[in-house]
């Protein structure tokens, strides 16, 4: 397949690695991945922050961006993100309606038809489970909310990282309760936001696992900067650099994610 | 909660009072039950710092939400029910206006009052001209959301009656002289010895040996409403359900204090919001199985009471209907924000809120707490529709939720209240447009449209963001940042920029021809 990467800005400046590791996998799994420079972010922030004006102009380029993928152009589009899949999907073409734009809400609504979230993509779309990944660590898994409950992938994501070689998969308690992040919410409720990442990183902590892994790089940010924060050496690493770690190619631990040396000694040897 | 009520004087009399004149803890004494003063953000701020409550309110909601999902995953037929009340509901807003004039009509002729209030003041008016005409200086009433919502209670005890409320929880908060912060629990902050305490200290006819076991607190309680029902003569309820096409009116509960005050008086007053019609008695069916089942998590409630008009002989011989409407047409108005009005108060919502759980109902500043009040407050409280500008403490409401979707999941009615949520948002950054002045927000927002509206302008941002690669040392990690950044750093680490953005490796990678191999393990810093 062509598959055009929508890179999510925040990984494309922040986590290169989430993208990078999302190419490395689908080349390995034999498909062209195309990334169209156009590119730069979905519009989720400023509609959940409410400046929906302010929005079309972004949710615009995204669309003329992949656009091509309508015309069948690409076969399709990846996005490693279920905030951003799912914002493409719920709110460009209702805030394109709103701002009068009934031609770009059609485009936003084709495009949107073939855009898919990265375990999506390699269950329904490519019919995978096993994508032939080894990783041999302690990894716990955060289901977004949006991946959870705007997309409902359900166990998709799960079911990748259960074939994957040499994994210590650990079941992570009240793991469909929300991190607490919410984009705006984590500055306007900086209280909240943060009575709500102690019990989820509590809960992270607790399974003794080395990787905290999830669909989306924003959510990622925030346990993983709390994790960072209490010192505690858990590396937060996207979906996508699990499932591209193979035994020729293993995804360096620290490769993107920011992590404090709470345990140097495991993290050197992680690393290397 | 803030004990910084604007130094309001105090509106609630108890029905008994004893002497003791001051409210039981640091609660909230607000003068409007939909604008009790903070802000969101700040009233958060406060009961955040309440250890107790939390350790409350996490057991509470964990408990409930299990017995919920149990419940609820035992009818094979869920989300068609959710479906047809969500039918049912859009059929009632979008013919509101009929059915309440074929409400009142059949009410009127089975013996019933029909009385129209515009807002909580012409509401509490009617309530009190009929308790006043009866001679009652004393009501008793049934746990009734509408009746918070207008502040029946003050209003009829600067009339000099007490309005003495039946259900154990609300009877609990009236004690203390507290505020609910629950729609279906409204003591749910406070735990058995809190309870025996205010109990000792405000019943009155409590056994001085009480103990904070359930059973006993309960006890104790209904031989001190015992009394009351057998002496009232006028009888204060809401209604969950009316039904148009016969006039019949319904309340749901488990205690049974409300059948007492619906059967025992001579005088019943249903004050009722205008939006809880369902067309026909069959729709019953639909929501009788939902409601219980989203609220207490329980397959049935205990008590289902209906009644029609005036029945000879049998329970109150005079009934009257207030329906209000305290902001509901404005809400009605508005096609995203209507669904609001769906709601049957079944309070799942709140009970899965990440939110709600951490915070408790009085920091959302009004007796609608939780996801439903955070779309419901603000709309009934916006002066001309729509929601108002930043400098109501309600419009922070639509802000306090990370947008999870819980709620929306286990909604009964299916109201979709993440997007009514972004909708407010979007209603009062455009209230706030008109407003001169700098809004950093809005400052911010227009920037990165800016940036983020053209591939070669979020490039060079990006180039410019690696520049501050070296911020974080050697952890790759920031933990103090200026404002507003700050809010962040107080309790978590920001990442510092890599060395290269991935749209900068893409390049090197893939759209430049390969003159070396290109180090793909690099760690991007």
């Amino acid at each position: 397949m062509r598959i055009a990467l929508a890179a999510q800005c925040i990984a494309d400046t922040l986590f290169p690695g989430a993208p990078r590791a999302t190419v490395r996998l689908l080349e390995r799994l034999g498909h062209e991945v195309v990334f169209p420079a156009g590119q730069a972010c979905c519009g989720q922030m400023h509609v959940n922050t409410g400046y929906f004006r302010e929005a079309v102009p972004v949710i615009r380029n995204h669309v003329e961006t992949f656009a091509p993928v309508a015309d069948g152009e690409w076969d399709a589009v990846v996005i490693p993100s279920g905030s951003c899949t799912g914002s493409v999907r719920h709110q460009q073409a209702m805030v394109c309606r709103r701002a009068g734009l009934d031609d770009l809400a059609a485009t936003a609504e084709a495009v949107s038809a073939k855009t898919y979230e990265l375990s999506e993509l390699l269950v329904d779309v490519l019919g995978l489970t096993d994508v032939g990944a080894w990783f041999p660590h302690r990894v716990t898994y955060h289901p977004t909310c949006h991946s959870l409950r705007m997309l409902h992938v359900g166990d998709k994501p799960l079911k990748l990282l259960r074939a994957v070689e040499g994994i210590d998969l650990v079941e992570l308690p009240a793991a469909d309760s929300c991190c607490g992040f919410g984009g705006a919410f984590a500055l306007k409720n900086a209280d909240t936001s943060a009575a709500m990442l102690e019990d989820k990183a509590a809960n992270v902590r607790g399974t003794g696992a080395e990787v905290l892994t999830a669909g989306d790089m924003s959510c990622l940010m925030h346990i993983g900067g709390g994790l960072s924060r209490q010192g505690t050496g858990i590396h937060a690493l996207h979906l996508a650099e699990v499932l591209a770690s193979t035994r020729e190619e293993p995804t360096p631990m620290p490769e993107t994610t920011f992590t404090r040396p709470g345990r140097p000694e495991k993290r050197t040897e992680a690393a290397r | 909660m803030s004990r910084t009520f604007l130094g309001l004087p105090r509106t609630l009399r108890r029905p008994d009072d004893d002497g003791a004149d001051e409210p039981f803890g640091p609660v909230p004494h607000p003068q409007e039950p939909l604008r009790w003063g903070d802000d969101f953000p700040a009233a958060a701020k406060q009961t955040l710092k309440n250890d107790q409550l939390r350790r409350n309110l996490g057991h509470a909601t964990q408990v409930i939400r299990t017995k919920r999902a149990a419940v609820v995953g035992e009818v094979p037929d869920w989300e068609a029910l959710r479906d047809a009340a969500s039918g049912v509901k859009q059929q009632v807003m979008a013919q509101l206006p009929d059915l309440l004039q074929q409400l009142e009509e059949n009410v009127v002729a089975r013996g019933g009052v029909v009385h129209w209030a515009r807002d909580a003041a012409e509401a509490n008016r009617i309530v009190a001209d009929i308790a006043k005409a009866k001679g009652a200086d004393e009501v008793v009433k049934v746990k009734s959301m509408a009746t918070q919502e207008i502040g029946l209670n003050e209003a009829l005890a600067d009339e000099g009656i007490a309005a003495i409320e039946t259900d154990l929880a609300e009877l609990i908060v009236q004690l203390a002289d507290d505020m609910p912060s629950h729609i279906l629990v409204p003591a749910i902050h406070r735990n058995r010895s809190e309870i025996r305490d205010i109990f000792l200290a405000r019943m009155g006819d409590a056994p001085p040996d009480l103990s904070d076991v359930p059973r006993e607190l309960a006890m104790a309680a209904r031989a001190h409403l015992r009394r009351k029902f057998l002496s009232a003569k006028v009888a204060v309820s809401g209604a969950n359900f009316a039904v148009a096409d016969t006039g019949t009116l319904a309340v749901v509960e488990s205690e049974g204090n409300g059948r007492m005050c619906l059967t025992l008086p001579e005088t019943l007053v249903t004050v009722m919001g205008i939006e809880k019609l369902v067309p026909t008695f069959d729709d019953l069916e639909v929501f009788l199985q939902l409601l219980p089942r989203s609220s207490t998590g329980e397959r049935m409630n205990p008590y289902t009471s209906l009644w029609t008009g005036v029945t000879e002989g049998d329970g109150p011989q005079e009934f009257h209907l207030v329906l209000l409407d305290n902001g509901r047409t404005d809400v009605l108005a508005d096609e995203v924000g209507r669904s609001a009005l769906h709601c049957i108060r079944c309070s799942a919502c709140l009970n899965v809120c990440p939110v709600y759980e951490r915070v408790g109902g009085h920091a959302y500043g009004s007796v609608y707490p939780g996801p439903i009040g955070a779309i419901l407050t603000p709309q009934l409280t916006a002066s001309t529709g729509g929601v108002s500008g930043h400098h109501d403490p309600n419009a922070s409401l639509p802000y306090a939720s990370t947008l999870c979707g819980a709620c929306y999941e286990v909604c009964p009615v299916k109201i979709d209240i993440p997007s009514i949520l972004v909708d407010l948002r979007a209603r009062e950054v455009d209230a706030d447009r008109s407003s001169r002045g700098v809004d950093p927000w809005r400052t911010a927002m227009k920037a990165a449209s800016w940036v983020m509206s053209d591939g070669d302008r979020f490039a060079l941002a990006g180039r410019a963001a690696t520049l501050g690669s070296g911020l974080g040392g050697r952890d790759h990690a920031i933990s103090l940042a200026p404002p507003p950044a700050s809010a962040w750093t107080k309790a978590r680490d920001l990442p510092a920029p890599p060395r290269q953005t991935f749209r900068q490796w893409w390049k090197a990678e893939h759209d430049a021809p390969p003159v070396e191999p290109v180090e793909t393990q690099e760690d991007g810093r």
